[in-house]
């Protein structure tokens, strides 16, 4: 399903990597580890198409994402270091928009309820800006109980996450494995899955 | 389609709702910039009746000059940019959606408030309405140029100079048939004609062009 090819990417005069290549088949988690700054978010980026690689090519269901552009986007679910939540805005006005924009059927009953699982009851109309980083972070993965897209890319998703939290993520990415779906994540953590298979990806070395 | 261009639109306009600061700041300014020239240059009619058009425009310009720069930073801050780019919608729709958000809330009040403004300089009926007409069809191609500078400044260090510099240029053909037309219409509506056909195919251009150019510079300030 996606594939990389020859990857080469470049900060500044620094070479990040080269020549990186795997593919990635339906039911895997490919989970990506290294020091800090050996380029695991740029990778990430790379292959959400928000960022140029130097080299290579990317392709998703055998066509390249640059060609591909917004229907790949369909497809992709991007967590980011940053939530990407707009602190005016309550926690339900967020997943809403999301939700809308990614071109999903805005539900109201599912939004209220994706918060619920994530643990927000109770806060869905308070603005964003007064809940805590956990919390934040909480209103951002409720995401992905409402996307339908088959790829997460998910960037350091259990920073700030309580105890409670990371289990719930981790049974939500080891859920959506089962389901057939492919997650490309960086963490410092073990993420256990149910069935399908874990890869790993060690960069900087 | 239509449903992610309103939902942007939307949220845009409800974050400026809930922070009407940054809207009020805009049109205070303008009006300041307006009334401080007849303070300035003398309560003569003549003068001011002469220098009105020209300043009410370049009030203009510097007032929705002022709000252009938050028009993607406060999205890109907090990632929510980012998103905007991965959504499987149009770039160009969205940028859109957020630039009409922008005219409304910056460019329509100047709009609005204008005739108000104008009283200070003595001006007859017909260059009033000249200058009602002459921004609203100026201050959205003022946006639209706008929003390909803001997002090409997105994330430089002191953007917002580089902005002004960058931006302030092109605005002149749309200063100088803008505060044209105000000053022809003081002899009556009918001689604004060319003026406004001019105003107008600017604003067509401009709503064609700088969407796909603000979408495309968005990409590249975001990597």
């Amino acid at each position: 399903m996606l594939e990389v090819v020859d990857l080469e990417c470049r900060r500044g005069d620094r070479q990040l990597f080269s020549g990186l290549s795997f593919d990635l088949s339906v039911g895997t988690l490919l989970h990506v580890r290294g020091r800090n700054g050996s380029g695991k978010t740029t990778l990430l980026r790379a292959i959400c198409g928000l960022l140029a690689a130097d080299a290579g090519e990317i392709r998703w269901r055998g066509e390249s994402i640059r060609a591909l552009g917004d229907d790949y986007h369909e497809d992709v679910l991007y967590l980011g270091h940053l939530n990407g939540i707009k602190s005016d805005l309550s926690g339900i006005e967020n997943l809403r928009i999301a939700a809308t924009l990614d071109g999903d059927e805005a539900d109201e009953g599912r939004l209220w309820r994706a918060l619920k699982h994530m643990g927000l009851a109770g806060f869905e109309d308070l603005p964003t800006k007064v809940l805590s980083q956990g919390q934040k972070k909480r209103v951002a993965l409720a995401r992905v109980l409402v996307s339908r897209a088959p790829l997460w890319i998910l960037d350091e998703p259990f920073t700030a996450l309580d105890v409670d939290a990371v289990d719930l993520l981790q049974i939500l990415i080891a859920q959506h494995i089962a389901d057939d779906g492919m997650v490309v994540l960086t963490t410092h953590q073990e993420v256990p899955l149910t069935s399908g298979q874990i890869r790993r990806l060690h960069l900087g070395d | 389609m239509w449903r992610s261009f309103v939902c942007v639109l939307g949220r845009d306009i409800t974050l400026a709702m809930r922070r009407r600061t940054e809207v009020l700041t805009t049109l205070f300014f303008f009006v300041i910039v307006v009334s401080l020239f007849p303070l300035g240059v003398g309560t003569e009619k003549e003068t001011l009746r002469m220098l009105g058009p020209g300043v009410v425009w370049v009030a203009a310009l510097l007032a929705s000059m002022l709000a252009l720069e938050r028009l993607f930073s406060a999205d890109y801050e907090d990632g929510t940019l980012e998103q905007l780019l991965m959504t499987a919608q149009p770039l160009p729709l969205l940028v859109l959606a957020k630039v009409a958000a922008h005219w409304l809330l910056t460019g329509l009040p100047l709009v609005v408030i204008a005739p108000l403004v104008g009283l200070q300089y003595h001006m007859g009926d017909s260059s009033v309405l000249a200058m009602v007409l002459s921004l609203l069809v100026g201050t959205p191609v003022l946006s639209l140029i706008g929003s390909i500078g803001a997002a090409l400044t997105l994330g430089v260090r002191g953007g917002g100079i580089l902005l002004s510099l960058l931006i302030l240029p092109l605005y002149i053909p749309v200063l100088v048939y803008g505060a044209g037309a105000v000053a022809v219409g003081a002899d009556g509506l009918a001689e604004t004609q060319p003026f406004f056909s001019l105003l107008g195919s600017f604003l067509l251009l401009a709503l064609i062009l700088s969407p796909l150019a603000a979408g495309a510079a968005l990409r590249i300030s975001v990597e």
